[in-house]
């Protein structure tokens, strides 16, 4: 079992979305986040004064999937979320140990 | 020179003036979070520009002397308000007093227009479209409407105004046409040329701050008797019946929205409410003079139901009328000028028949041909100024930041600043800084 997580612009949110329902995939968590990566962050003027801003808005998408479905969940979210253009985020997999599905108690693989 | 008179509609213009500010509060509750200051703004910008070209031309274009037909007045009698200084002790009222207190209609009837392209407008392309707007659709028509022939005592006419006044014998008794008609024809035509928002239909776009709501449409009541009751021009009886009109209709409006809400819904809601409000303030300014307290419940409690039913057509027709200026102000509008010719009572102080008083259609179609006249010269210029606009200089947002929020692109600002993680504080720490990204962007290609 894998967590897929990926860094994208905020209003790629509805395309990446999309893209996950078209190949089935049944639940994800969204979350606003800030950061920065290699753009860094960049000044801004506001009443006459210049301020630096070190932290750029994002969204962060987590999803649980079984091995086979992670890559096609990978390839998904680039492509949807991709604009060319620097800061457009990361996606990355990270391996599980142990999921449980609250109401019922089932674990596993079935817990997906 | 009556003081009680001239201080009656000082206080009143003041009114009205404060009514542009609520609506900045009713529309600025009604939007998301990331759109608020824009919305609002739109509401501030029209403050900002409409008095000065008022005193420039406006009030000449509406009031100067006809040029021909009733359609317009002479720009130049007044330009600049010249010769409306000098105190004239025979005059009703002093002319400034009149001035200011027709300033604010101009003002509003302007602002009313944005709740129909909330989210998604450049700044800079309303502030253009609202000074041509205003220049081209609101001055003559003000001067159609509001502008009254006068004669001397010998029968001379000493000045000449304009052709629903005048020559139709419309009742508009404080703007059903010229404001809230003809700025409900214009939200339609504007929401038509914008387009609809990124996921209208889709999303539920619901107000993010209802309490805002409720303040604006309270504010907008509260104003709205200097909009009607003022429109008498004297602190007299005339007034003092539109004043309880005023209160009575706008109640039984408010009644109205919430008792469908009810049937149909199952919740009466907030919204419903201060919507229900501005639907029965809406229709009883057209009929205020014209109709007795009881023709004033019966105009409000039918606005209400009937705007609250015109709200949902925006849908199933797909114009995203963001706010409801269709549905509430040209519906309300229309419903309360022509409901004139049904309901008006020849002992009213406007003193004419209907066809449920006396009998007579004479008032009706006059109300009818007044109301569809204002409406579709204001929806076809509205329709040519706009589309000018946006092939020229462009009307809309960028698609990237209408989702990342027009407040934070356009105007660098966001109206809820919570704690930030490390930030100046000076812009929102959430909810995007596109704009300043895609500068960085550029900066690092270069």
């Amino acid at each position: 079992m894998k967590l897929v997580t990926a860094i994208v612009k905020p209003f790629k949110l509805d395309d990446v979305k999309n893209a996950l329902e078209l190949i089935g995939i049944a639940g994800l968590t969204v979350s606003e986040v800030q950061g920065f990566g290699r753009q860094r962050g960049h000044t801004e003027v506001y009443r006459g004064a210049e301020y630096q801003v070190d932290f750029v808005p994002k969204v962060r998408i987590e999803i649980v999937v079984g091995e086979i479905d992670a890559a096609r969940v990978v390839d998904a979210i680039v492509e949807s979320a991709s604009t060319g253009q620097i800061g457009d985020g990361k996606v990355w997999v990270t391996t599980i140990d142990e999921i449980v599905r609250v109401r019922t108690g089932e674990r596993g693989a079935d817990a997906l | 020179m009556d003081t009680g008179n001239t201080a009656w509609i000082l206080t009143s213009a003041s009114l009205v003036l404060l009514m542009t500010p609520g609506l900045a509060l009713f529309y600025g509750g009604m939007v998301r979070a990331k759109s608020v200051l824009n919305m609002m703004m739109m509401s501030f910008g029209a403050l900002a520009l409409i008095p000065v070209l008022w005193v420039l031309y406006g009030y000449s274009i509406a009031f100067g002397d006809d040029v021909g037909g009733g359609l317009l007045g002479d720009p130049t009698e007044f330009f600049g308000l010249k010769g409306l200084m000098t105190d004239d002790p025979e005059a009703a009222l002093p002319a400034m007093a009149f001035v200011g207190f027709q300033a604010v209609f101009a003002i509003i009837t302007v602002a009313l227009i944005s709740g129909a392209i909330a989210d998604r407008a450049k700044f800079g392309s309303w502030m253009v479209f609202a000074g041509l707007w205003a220049t081209i659709v609101y001055f003559p028509i003000a001067h159609w409407v509001f502008d009254f022939t006068l004669t001397g005592e010998d029968g001379v006419v000493t000045h000449t105004g304009g052709w629903i006044a005048n020559n139709l014998k419309a009742i508009d008794f404080a703007g059903g046409t010229a404001v809230h008609i003809n700025a409900g024809a214009a939200a339609l035509a504007l929401a038509l040329v914008l387009g609809t928002r990124r996921g209208f239909g889709r999303d539920a776009m619901r107000p993010h701050n209802l309490t805002l709501v409720m303040i604006g449409a309270g504010l907008l009541w509260f104003g709205w008797f200097g909009f009607n009751a003022g429109s008498a021009l004297a602190a007299n009886n005339t007034a003092s019946v539109v004043w309880v009109n005023t209160l009575v209709a706008t109640a039984a409006a408010t009644l109205g929205w919430l008792l469908l809400e009810k049937l149909r819904d199952g919740h009466s809601t907030s919204l419903g409410a201060a919507s229900g409000v501005v639907a029965g303030l809406v229709a009883i300014t057209p009929s205020c003079s014209a109709v007795s307290p009881i023709g004033a419940i019966i105009i409000g409690l039918l606005a209400g139901v009937l705007c609250a039913l015109a709200v949902g057509l925006k849908y199933k027709l797909g114009y995203d009328d963001s706010l409801d200026v269709v549905g509430v102000h040209l519906v309300g509008g229309l419903w309360g000028t022509i409901a004139i010719g049904f309901l008006a009572d020849p002992d009213a102080p406007a003193g004419v028949e209907s066809l449920f008083f006396g009998g007579s259609v004479d008032q009706l179609w006059r109300q009818v041909v007044g109301a569809l006249a204002v409406l579709v010269v204001s929806f076809v210029a509205t329709y040519i100024i706009g589309t000018i606009i946006q092939k020229t200089m462009g009307f809309r947002i960028a698609e990237e930041d209408e989702v990342t929020g027009i407040d934070q692109v356009v105007h660098a600002e966001s109206g809820y600043d919570f704690a930030s993680l490390g930030s100046s504080g000076a812009t929102a720490p959430l909810g995007g800084q596109a704009r300043a990204e895609a500068r960085n962007i550029e900066g690092s290609r270069a």
